[in-house]
């Protein structure tokens, strides 16, 4: 078989297997999204079926859109998720370098503390957490969620971004030092740059869980004014009844700014940056 | 390391301090002042301490220990699940896309990681719709390929419920091996890929014998994070099957028993005490695990410097 | 305690204080609920009802979702952040905060004269001497049917389990309809609309409630485990994949016009009225045999009480008394049929759906849940045991008498009066 033809099969056979899979995962997405844009009766008589001029009704966008501030709850969310996230990501990383880059007595220990938070589920610390923030004054405000987030996303940026720094070439750094940078610098400069992809990712896998959470904000913030898009949308969910049609509405808009934050950090996952810059 | 010999070194410290302030006050102490309520008891007289007397409970009292070992079995499997199914997958999609002549890459995988950034309550609903034996979803579609016979109430089976779930958690969370490994797969120099290339090793050979071994501590790391997210789930039990993890507590896991112990749920009143209890017993299962790593792994690893 | 106070430190924030200003003249009480359902009647009726006549007290109606009610409330009350009214859930999940003196005792409160013993036991101490939350509403079990559906098939509503089964059969053999609306996969459906519907006329309601609290029957006793079996029965009539079916789901069945049957809870009038197309109709729990005395489960579910660290104590008693009412009781029943208020003054509903539940109250005994006063304070919890066994029985991976066993054997390992 010549390089070309088997080139080609592996092309079409690795296009098979990724579309077979884009399908499995965005079927039920597709379920979700055309779901909102029809009546309740017809999500459950034919949920498969796109809405037409029987069935197409925005009754629960209208909901979303009436019912509570879905604008402000939109707001808030992303003011405490990009903040919060900037916050991981900075500590992190500058965390991360240190018990990556530098030998010190009890770094292993000083890795493994800070690794804690992740074997832990946070909303055990529930109680103790709200009468820290009662006792600063911080209850309903963003100001809360942000320290929680921040503490609750730093564990696994460490973890994470420590394991991609110790690749980072020795040469590299040493050949800063010589040239008179500072500690600081090497890290900024140099160091950064090159991990960027793994902070992307840190960045994506540290943002979901604070768009999605429902505990905090309920706990700490529920008043209406720091309200999360995620609590917001929980009003629909009653005790005997749920209105799926403005539930499925709310969070299928809540999809759109994680999505977005997403395609902005996964332009970070280019290899140019990082090849060129070992050279 | 180039500055081995300063006498003290600043820097580390402002290197580690924001990050160790804040992870410090906000999430260790609050935990831990949690965690030692698990020796502790709630009598008429107030709080008393009891020493491991929660844990003999936990452990040694049927009426907590059969709930435990089956929480914890059925974690294991949930876990076991992951590994077998989610990891590979993920390794093998970011391979696939890791390939720079590949075109639509960017859209595969920004599909193939929507389902990731979904809320638990939408997921739960959606795949409770698709599955259900009612609306038709699953029914019709095997219907199509005429094996409709094959259909069963997945989700109100026992023997069904739990791997179920466990696949549609695959399903949700592929994203986040295939985004690691790929984020390594992408660090690693042309270079060395064009060199492989040079000797003739392209392709499935190129797979194995050089990225690879190059990507191995990344694979360590999604292992180690599969285990603690396994073990620490959670959300998706509780938003497709409730709290009480039916059918029969077949889909019960350590983070709904410790959810029902420790914050209640319906008639049942929550138990500090005993929850803390399980906490710390998912604590150090978690915490053995990741040392195991830590220690047993990581320090061995071949790191590759480029 | 001192770890608090360094964290704060830690923390000490820029914000003055999160008191609000204490100047204003105007009080605002903010009422904690589960009843997300219940918003627009509060934003709509209820609070603008009140501020007529109190124009200085706002009110503010702040419901979470019901599954995490509880576990939010508590932490919310641990430490100091939660509303000035709380909505009381029956029994020992309230008896627990008031014994925490997270809820203060309302024994006195003017307005509660308007509620007799029974209608207070649920928000009552075990020896009745305090009542800690003002009663609001009770539920009634029954089962609520497609009047179109009968009439089409030439369906008599039942009153003995014989027609029951025959109205069963009839459905299932003419195939158009599925004969009942219920799943299991959501466990407490089979308990409470199944077990704890039917079984009252098993028990005899409350003689047989208290012999189990005295421990004078048990759970292995015929008339606790013949419930069992008849809901065993129930398998062939429920819709295909019922195990996977889930509480929505059976709505939807019923409500969709697919399924002839509906076991159901009271709450259900004012839901299904919004969303059917046909006519509906409402039998009490079959009777065993013609005749016979018929009991009901008509369960004090919903109360409300005061938080008793709140700072507007006198504000939130005002709130209280009115909301004892006959004047609350009257809006509340009427803008939310199915909940029938447990007040003695009788109140005029006008849903016809809601006064066909409310007048099995004259002709059949009314009791509670079974195993919601006393019997679930311990480990494993009789209630959560109940849905699972409940849910087994059905699903038929348990015999009736396996399941009873199994409850019996976990109430006496904690319940002294059961160990005799």
């Amino acid at each position: 078989m010549s390089r070309a033809t088997s080139s080609l099969s592996r092309s079409i056979a690795a296009h098979a297997i990724l579309i077979l899979y884009t399908v499995i995962a965005l079927f039920p997405v597709i379920v979700i999204i055309i779901n909102s844009f029809k009546e309740r009766r017809a999500i459950f008589r034919t949920p498969l079926a796109l809405p037409d001029s029987e069935t197409f009704s925005l009754i629960g966008y209208r909901t979303v859109l009436d019912q509570g501030n879905f604008l402000l709850y939109f707001q808030n969310s992303l003011i405490v998720t990009v903040v919060s996230l900037a916050l991981v990501l900075i500590f992190g990383a500058m965390a991360a370098f240190a018990l990556a880059e530098y030998r010190f007595r009890g770094n292993t220990l000083m890795g493994l503390y800070l690794a804690l938070g992740i074997m832990i589920p946070i909303r055990l610390g529930t109680v103790a957490i709200l009468e820290l923030m009662v006792a600063s004054g911080l209850v309903n405000t963003r100001t809360a969620l942000i320290l929680v987030y921040t503490a609750q996303g730093l564990p696994l940026a460490v973890f994470i971004l420590a394991e991609f720094m110790r690749q980072v070439s020795d040469d590299l750094k040493n050949a800063g030092r010589m040239d008179g940078l500072s500690e600081y610098r090497i890290f900024f400069r140099l160091v950064l740059p090159l991990v960027r992809p793994a902070m992307a990712t840190v960045a994506v896998f540290t943002m979901i869980p604070i768009w999605n959470d429902l505990w905090f904000p309920l706990i700490l913030a529920p008043a209406e004014q720091t309200k999360t898009v995620t609590l917001g949308a929980q009003i629909f969910l009653g005790q005997f009844v749920t209105n799926w049609n403005a539930v499925l509405s709310a969070l299928s808009l809540a999809i759109i700014p994680v999505l977005v934050l997403y395609l902005i950090f996964s332009r970070q996952l280019i290899r140019g940056i990082t090849a060129g810059a070992v050279k | 390391m180039a500055a081995s010999r300063k006498p003290i070194r600043w820097h580390i410290a402002v290197f580690l301090a924001p990050a160790v302030l804040v992870y410090t006050t906000v999430m260790i102490l609050p935990l831990f002042g949690t965690l030692q309520l698990s020796l502790f008891r709630n009598t008429p007289d107030g709080q008393v301490f009891a020493g491991l007397e929660n844990f003999r409970t936990l452990l040694g009292d049927p009426r907590w220990s059969a709930n435990f070992w089956n929480a914890l079995w059925n974690n294991t499997w949930f876990f076991i699940i992951h590994m077998l199914v989610q990891n590979p997958i993920g390794i093998l999609l970011a391979a696939l896309l890791s390939n720079p002549r590949l075109r639509l890459r960017g859209f595969y995988r920004t599909a193939i990681f929507v389902p990731t950034i979904l809320s638990f309550v939408i997921v739960g609903f959606v795949w409770k719709l698709i599955l259900s034996p009612l609306w038709g979803i699953a029914p019709d579609m095997l219907d199509l390929v005429g094996l409709k016979s094959l259909f069963e109430p997945w989700l109100g089976k026992e023997e069904y419920a739990l791997t179920t779930l466990a696949l549609i958690s695959v399903w949700q969370f592929v994203g986040i091996p295939m985004m690691l490994i790929y984020a390594a797969l992408l660090s690693i120099p042309d270079e060395i890929i064009e060199a492989a290339e040079c000797d003739g090793v392209t392709g499935i050979a190129q797979f194995w014998k050089i990225k690879l071994p190059l990507i191995l501590p990344s694979i360590g790391i999604i292992s180690v994070l599969t285990f603690v997210g396994n073990f620490n789930a959670f959300d998706l039990i509780y938003s497709a099957q409730g709290a009480m993890a039916g059918p029969n507590f077949s889909t019960d896991i350590l983070g709904t028993f410790l959810y029902r112990t420790f914050f209640g749920f319906q008639l049942q009143i929550g138990d500090p005490y005993m929850g803390s209890a399980i906490a710390s017993m998912m604590f150090l299962i978690i915490l053995a695990g990741v040392c195991l790593y830590l220690f047993g792994i990581q320090t061995r690893l071949r790191r590759y410097q480029f | 305690m001192k770890r608090a106070s360094i964290m704060t430190l830690l923390l000490a924030s820029p914000v003055l204080g999160a008191a609000g200003s204490a100047l204003a003249q105007e009080t605002t009480l903010t009422i904690e609920s589960w009843r997300n359902d219940d918003l627009a009647i509060w934003q709509e009726k209820l609070i603008p009802a009140f501020q007529e006549k109190h124009p200085d007290i706002k009110i503010v109606f702040s419901p979470s979702a019901p599954t995490e009610y509880n576990a939010a409330l508590n932490a919310k009350l641990d430490a100091g952040s939660a509303g000035d009214l709380i909505t009381c859930r029956p029994f020992d999940a309230s008896l627990e905060l008031y014994n925490k003196k997270q809820l203060a005792d309302l024994t006195d409160l003017p307005g509660m004269e308007n509620f007799s013993d029974v209608a207070k036991s649920a928000w009552s101490t075990d020896d009745g001497s305090a009542t800690f939350c003002v009663p609001m509403a009770s539920v009634i079990h029954g089962f609520i049917y497609n009047k179109d559906a009968f009439e089409e098939l030439g369906l008599e509503v039942p009153e003995t389990e014989e027609e029951f089964f025959a109205v069963l059969d009839k459905i299932k053999e003419d195939g158009n309809y599925i004969p009942m609306a219920m799943g299991t996969k959501d466990l407490w459906e089979a308990a409470t609309m199944g077990y704890q519907n039917i079984g009252p006329n098993y028990w005899k309601g409350e003689e047989g409630r208290q012999a189990l609290i005295k421990g004078e029957q048990k759970l292995t006793d015929p008339q606790w485990v013949e419930p069992f079996a008849t809901l065993a029965r129930w398998k062939d009539y429920l819709g295909d994949g019922f195990e996977a079916q889930s509480y929505p789901d059976s709505q939807n069945l019923f409500t969709l016009g697919r399924a002839a049957i509906f076991p159901a809870g009271s709450w259900e009038i004012s839901v299904f009225n919004t969303q059917v197309d046909f006519e509906m109709g409402a039998f009490a729990p079959p009777v065993k045999a013609a005749g016979d005395k018929c009991y009901i489960s008509d369960h004090t579910d919903i109360g409300i009480g005061l938080n008793a660290k709140s700072p507007n104590q006198e504000a939130a008693k005002t709130f209280l008394s009115w909301v004892a009412s006959p004047e609350f009781a009257d809006i509340y029943a009427n803008a939310l049929p199915g909940f029938f208020s447990l007040s003695s003054t009788p109140v005029e509903m006008e849903d016809p759906l809601a006064q066909e539940f409310v007048a099995w109250r004259e002709k059949c005994e009314s009791t509670i849940r079974s195993t919601y006063q006393i019997l679930s304070r311990g480990t494993p919890n009789l209630e959560n045991e109940t849905w699972v066994k409940s849910a087994n029985v059905i699903n038929g991976t348990q015999t009736p008498e396996e399941a009873a066993a199994e409850l019996q054997k976990g109430l006496e390992s904690w319940y002294e009066p059961q160990q005799k």
